[in-house]
């Protein structure tokens, strides 16, 4: 069988040739590529300087809007306190990321293995999601007396659901007739699972993973609002109260952009964590010429 | 060729039988006969048509045969012992799975029988010779035209080298010029391979120049209406298809499809 005629099977070489459109598409990519990292450095440079000029405006508003380089300042100085907080911060939303990812599929693998394990757990799932976490969070306070463990079931709770719901979604989505060929080789239930089932979810459970990371900070965060002064925690949050009661405004401003860049980074970690596994098949990862 | 063996195809009268259907009939929700009683014999070495209407049971008597469903009643056999490498199928979508390359859709079959990638590699690279798509072994599917991903689809159904190729309306989706090339091709690799193959489709001329048998099937209830066979020897080729016994072949079959499906008058299809 020859298909010389029919497949392009030969790569060909470069084409020197370059139309007009090709041309455009080239310009259009190199001023992105200094675009992407230009412009938002010119959007954070424009609002520190705004900030500045805002603390600056009045003689005393600086006493409680503090300047970009007192808050600076306060980091540089507080530094150790605030590393050790920010670790303990990271420590309870990965753990909580982790067990996030961990139950969430296990339980969607559940559900989408038999019916009646979904009617059961769905709606306790339903609850546990729609139920406003800072409302929850004096109960397991009073419930659990671990520290680390009551702060770590708040950021659970809102990490799971996103995790859950989209694996299950997408252990849903295998295509019928792959399932009907699995079928017919014979395949066994794990391998149908391995195979076919688990890299069908992947992005929808990429995409789950993307939201539940920021929601793993935000239960972290609220959990030891909620604990207050008076809990046992050092993360950021409780830095942040503290520090609202001694009236040490540039130290809440310190703590308060640590936490807004942990979130930048989690949510562009996942982002990467998506891309690395998308980018060869997945619509979503695939970037067009246009 | 590594692994892919070559069975003598015997005249239709000689060939020993390889399945059998008898009185199969499939309802479904209890209302709708998809099939109503059906007979069919399959011998080894056929390559047998359904050709029919829309709803007529073609996909339901080939997903019956593949042992994805039971029939409601009647009984479907296999002529002597066979296992699960003996079928291969070919969908009207490409069905490959898009997370994997080429050459990795088309292990599958033996994947699931527990055999690493490395020990059929070049079992693989054989099939995916036969369709002529060896320079994309490592691209992904997305990545493919949409007839070189039916050549995937048929590579990974013939890789294991199976007695029976399933196929319901592989060609449907393609355009015309694919579709013909790809006809010859099947020939070409059925030939080489020996392979019976049980092939749904919708169109007289597709089936005339493919099949030596052809079984007219007719809707509500789905049932078999009329069988025929089709003389011209294999190979064949563009000359066969514009020759004299061709066209007086599909006008055969096309009075047969036209009585099927209740039209009598004889001037228009
Ligand atoms: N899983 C199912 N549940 C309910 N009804 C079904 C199912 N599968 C098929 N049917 C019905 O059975 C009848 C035959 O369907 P089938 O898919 O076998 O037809 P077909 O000949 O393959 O049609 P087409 O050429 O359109 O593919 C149709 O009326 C269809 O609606
Ligand atoms: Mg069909």
């Amino acid at each position: 069988m020859t298909t010389s005629d029919l497949d392009p099977a030969v790569p060909r070489s470069a084409d020197p040739a370059v139309d007009a459109d090709e041309a455009r598409r080239a310009r259009n990519r190199r001023i992105e590529a200094v675009a992407r990292w230009a412009l938002p450095l010119v959007v954070v440079i424009l609002t520190v300087w705004g900030w500045h000029l805002f603390s600056n405006s009045t003689q005393t508003r600086g006493l409680i809007f503090p300047e970009p380089a007192r808050v600076w300042g306060r980091f540089l100085a507080d530094y150790p306190m605030l590393f050790g907080s920010l670790m303990v911060t990271l420590k309870i939303t990965f753990l909580a990321l982790g067990i996030a990812i961990i139950g969430g599929v296990l339980l969607a693998i559940l559900f989408t293995q038999s019916r009646f394990a979904e009617l059961v757990f769905f709606p306790y799932a339903v609850v546990l999601q729609v139920t406003p976490i800072v409302s929850i969070a004096p109960l397991i306070f009073i419930y659990v007396q671990d520290p680390l463990a009551r702060v770590l079931i708040c950021a659970w709770i809102v990490a799971f659901f996103p995790i859950l719901s989209n694996t299950t979604l997408g252990l849903k989505s295998t295509d019928s007739n792959l399932r009907d060929l699995y079928a017919i080789y014979g395949a066994t239930w794990w391998q149908t699972l391995l195979f076919l089932q688990l890299p069908s979810a992947l992005p929808y459970f990429l995409g789950g993973l993307r939201i539940a990371g920021g929601l793993a900070l935000i239960g972290a965060i609220v959990a030891e609002y909620v604990a207050g002064i008076s809990g046992s925690g050092s993360g950021l949050a409780f830095r942040i109260l503290e520090a609202s009661y001694r009236l040490n405004y540039p130290r809440m401003f310190a703590a308060l952009i640590m936490i807004a860049v942990v979130g930048v980074i989690i949510f562009a970690a996942t982002s990467f964590l998506s891309w690395v596994f998308l980018r060869k098949w997945h619509e979503s990862a695939i970037r067009r010429e246009t | 060729m590594t692994d892919l063996s070559n069975r003598p195809i015997l005249p239709i009268a000689q060939r020993p039988r390889l399945l059998e259907m008898t009185g199969v009939s499939k309802v479904f929700n209890s209302t709708v006969m998809a099939l109503d009683g059906m007979n069919l014999t399959v011998n080894e070495g056929d390559f047998l048509s359904l050709l029919g209407p829309s709803g007529c049971g073609k996909s339901t008597a080939l997903r019956l045969i593949a042992g994805l469903m039971r029939p409601t009643s009647g009984r479907i056999g296999w002529i002597g012992a066979h296992d699960r490498g003996d079928i291969g199928v070919v969908f009207q979508e490409p069905t490959l799975m898009p997370w994997a390359t080429v050459a990795r859709n088309v292990w599958l079959p033996f994947r699931l029988r527990g055999e690493s990638f490395a020990s059929v590699r070049d079992r693989v690279g054989t099939a995916l010779e036969l369709v002529g798509l060896e320079n994309f072994r490592d691209a992904y599917p997305r990545e493919l035209s949409g007839g070189m991903k039916m050549r995937v689809s048929i590579a990974r159904a013939f890789v294991t080298n199976p007695r029976l190729i399933l196929m319901d309306e592989p060609f449907a989706a393609l355009d015309e010029i694919t579709r013909q090339k790809l006809n010859d091709d099947l020939l070409a690799l059925k030939a080489k391979i020996g392979c019976t193959v049980i092939f749904v489709t919708h169109s007289v001329f597709e089936s005339v120049f493919l099949s030596d048998r052809i079984v007219v099937m007719a809707a509500r209830p789905g049932r078999v209406v009329q069988e025929l066979t089709v003389g011209a020897p294999y190979p064949r080729d563009m000359e066969f298809r514009t020759s004299p016994d061709y066209a007086a072949q599909t006008h055969v079959v096309s009075d047969a499809l036209r009585r099927a499906m209740g039209d009598h008058s004889n001037d228009h299809l």
